[in-house]
């Protein structure tokens, strides 16, 4: 609108847009207060776990404050020769303060992360300080160098240095693969032990081809859903619901018995002369078995939305695509199937984002070979206790996720999803 | 070019759904080229089915439909050449207005240039120029239903169906659009099959009309003759207004017979009755009966004002006549208007050609 246009006033003279707002004022403190829980509820279950995940996955404050002196006298040493006299002096301190709190073991394990040997020459410098072998009064430097030949090598100087700041990456990279070298550029972990990537990769591969294989199922029973008449479409939207109802661990467990080497899929097999009994095929613990139970766990997930959308779509549009001409294909595929694309978006999306996270089922069914990124994680979790990295990882998974859904956009258009 | 009276031929058509109960039955029905005919019922009355048949979206049970003299039957719909109206347009939401129309010329494989021609011709047809690039939903109602009629007619086809495609539409509109189809009925000369529930409509737009009821063809005839003669009472009751008379018949000429009422007596024209005893109701339409007739007229009765109802044009009278207090009068509103009052007695009368003894309700 033109500056020229003229404000409107009430019969008051209040200008109507203040009126207006104080007017909804009172509705919108309301509305306000009612998803106040909720709102509450996400930050507390879901910004504040993803916000603290982030932090430790980049925490690596334990150096920096273990060895406060130490790091203060490096900010001047330029890292390429053996540090001076203060820097020795410093963490010397800072050691025999460990020493004291008896905190210098934690410190050595995490040192000789970063480079190897670290561990056994702390333990070393710990003996002769608790014999009490180091004279304060003259250069420290020289005391320690003697008592061990690595404490004379840069090397170590220069990873004590690494662990200065308080955040790192290393994690992430690690989760790829990766490292820091010691002269601080990016490195690629050997080719046999890249088993991160392996992960990623399989993890995406599983959940496109799960993904593809609800899809190419899941639509044309949503299509039936949504043309039978009432009476069959009920009993088979029961039918499809009805594993939503059972427990997750009870479907993976029964895909286990119909599975199995001696299971019924395969005694059927024998049976019908598909397969010879002492050759039976294995249908579990790798990607087959994965495969499977997936799809038949999120296929849910694609019929839901598709069948709604479908549930919207006159009928009538295929008799007309019909009797203007076009063959059953033609109108199917010119007016039936474009309308069905923000349900087709819809259970995509959530089945792919699903199974891309999926855990239990690939854990208990997926064995070597059919294990995802997931249960990478829960590994760290569990097992080797190395929170941070699940962390990285988790978050790592969390922006793909972000990432594809980015992606959809740019190409369908958030807009055109459609879940009921 | 001389037309084929059979150009759409129903011959013996039986429809069930379920085996049990018959939707349509024996029906016999015989469409002229170029002819525009309505099938007029109440829902459930099967005309929406037998149009179903006819674009080929449900198979008789027996019987063919022939079309130019070819069975049609077995030839699935989009091989049939029928264009089609639906009761909501049933416009493709994600095409515009200009792919909705190019796409029975697409499936047709017809040439780029030619679409454009085709699809402009019959934009115009509908006064929608300039709308090409719209989407459905951008349209009202009234736009929709021309989008539709335009699409339906942009391929040339032989016969158009329409299937009660202004029931969404409110009156004004609907009435508008009414003249508009029948316009460009005439002005293409398209055979055209119209199903609606609206009586109206059918006599304002129709050649021909089919009055279906319990799956059978009442009364197939021109409107003027299904409003003025219509053959039995479900027709005389379905179209029009209609005052009636329960009696029986007990004196009967070729031209006239005797009813005898619960207490009195009426002269009626024979329509379906043949004999003396025979049970029968009399129709008489309400415009035709007349207060206080200056000409001698051959019933003449004295009613008492129940009821008067002022329309605007004119003013609905209920009268207390002969023992039954329905009888509706019609008395057109002029300046030499007479003063109806409530409880008044008045004088009726009407000819007994105009009231039509039928088969018994």
């Amino acid at each position: 609108m033109s500056s020229e246009t003229k404000q409107i006033l009430t019969t008051d003279g209040i200008p109507l847009e203040v009126s207006l707002k104080k007017a909804e004022k009172k509705n919108k403190i309301k509305a306000f207060f009612l998803v106040a829980p909720l709102l509450f509820f996400l930050f507390l279950t879901y910004v504040f776990p993803i916000g603290e995940m982030f932090t430790r996955s980049i925490d690596d404050k334990m150096v920096t404050n273990m060895l406060p002196k130490t790091f203060k006298a490096m900010e001047k040493w330029d890292g390429k020769e053996l540090p001076p006299e203060e820097v020795f002096a410093g963490f010397y301190l800072d050691f025999k303060l460990l020493v004291e709190n008896q905190t210098q073991g934690k410190l050595g394990q995490r040192l000789n992360k970063e480079k190897n040997g670290f561990n056994s020459i702390t333990k070393k410098l710990l003996r002769q300080i608790k014999r009490n072998k180091i004279d304060e009064s003259i250069s420290i430097k020289e005391q320690i160098m003697k008592v061990h030949k690595n404490w004379r090598n840069v090397e170590y100087w220069q990873a004590i240095k690494r662990t200065a700041p308080p955040y790192t990456f290393a994690k992430y990279l690690k989760g790829m693969d990766m490292y820091f070298a010691p002269d601080g550029s990016i490195a690629q972990v050997d080719e046999d032990r890249r088993i991160h990537r392996i992960l990623w990769l399989r993890t995406l591969e599983i959940a496109l081809f799960v993904t593809i294989f609800c899809f190419l199922m899941g639509y044309p029973i949503a299509h039936l859903l949504a043309t039978l008449p009432m009476k069959y479409s009920n009993l088979l939207m029961i039918c499809v619901l009805l594993p939503f109802w059972t427990s997750l661990l009870v479907r993976t467990a029964s895909w286990m018995i119909l599975l199995q080497q001696q299971g019924v899929v395969n005694d059927f097999f024998v049976m019908i002369g598909l397969v010879s009994d002492d050759s039976r095929p294995e249908m579990m613990y790798n990607k087959v078995g994965t495969y499977v139970a997936m799809t038949q766990i999120l296929l849910p997930f694609m019929v839901l939305p598709l069948y709604s959308v479908m549930k919207t779509i006159s009928p009538s549009l295929m008799r007309a695509g019909k009797s203007l001409g076009g063959t059953p294909f033609v109108a199917f595929w010119k007016v039936y199937f474009p309308l069905t694309i923000p349900g087709i978006g819809a259970g995509c999306l959530l089945v792919f984002i699903l199974a891309i996270g999926y855990y239990i089922t690939p854990a208990l069914v997926g064995g070597a070979s059919g294990t995802l990124i997931s249960n990478q994680i829960a590994y760290h979790m569990k097992t080797t206790l190395d929170w941070s990295f699940a962390s990285a990882m988790g978050l790592m998974l969390l922006s793909g996720v972000l990432v594809i859904y980015w992606i959809y956009n740019k190409l369908v258009g958030v807009d055109n999803i459609k879940l009921g | 070019m001389s037309k084929n009276p059979e150009f759409v031929k129903f011959d013996k058509v039986d429809k069930s759904y379920d085996g049990k109960v018959l939707v349509v039955k024996d029906l016999q029905l015989d469409i002229a080229e170029g002819e525009f005919i309505t099938m007029l019922g109440p829902s459930g009355s099967g005309k929406t089915t037998c149009l179903m048949m006819l674009a080929g979206f449900e198979t008789p049970t027996h019987g063919e439909i022939l079309l130019d003299g070819n069975i049609i039957s077995n030839i699935p719909p989009h091989k049939r050449g029928i264009g089609m109206v639906f009761q909501n347009y049933a416009l493709f939401p994600h095409m515009t207005v200009y792919e909705n129309l190019a796409f029975p010329l697409r499936v047709r494989k017809v040439e780029k240039d030619e679409i454009d021609k085709k699809v402009d011709k019959a934009l115009s047809m509908v006064s929608l120029n300039g709308f090409e690039t719209r989407m459905p939903a951008q349209l009202s109602g009234g736009q929709q239903q021309r989008v539709a009629v335009a699409r339906a007619l942009v391929f040339d086809p032989a016969v158009v169906l329409m299937d009660e495609p202004l029931g969404a539409l409110d009156k004004n509109l609907r009435e508008s659009m009414q003249y508009e189809i029948k316009h460009i009925h005439e002005s293409i000369g398209v055979t055209v099959v119209y199903v609606t529930h609206d009586q109206s409509e059918a006599l304002t737009m129709s050649n021909r009309i089919a009055v279906f009821n319990d799956g059978k063809v009442q009364q197939l005839s021109d409107p003027a003759e299904l409003y003025e003669k219509p053959v039995n009472s479900f027709v005389a009751e379905f179209i029009g207004e209609n005052n009636t008379f329960n009696g029986v018949v007990v004196d009967i000429s070729k031209d006239k017979c005797k009813v005898k009422l619960a207490n009195s007596e009426i002269l009626a024209n024979p329509i379906s009755v043949k004999s003396k005893g025979e049970k029968t109701t009399v129709s008489l339409r309400p415009e035709r009966a007349l207060i206080n007739p200056s000409d001698k007229m051959d019933n003449m009765f004295t009613g008492k004002i129940e009821e008067v109802i002022y329309h605007g044009d004119h003013t609905r009278v209920r009268l207390n006549l002969l023992g039954s207090s329905e009888f509706i009068l019609k008395v057109p509103n002029s300046t030499s208007n007479l003063e109806l009052k409530v409880s008044q007695d008045i004088n009726i009368g009407w000819n007994s050609t105009d009231a039509r003894a039928l088969d018994p309700k």
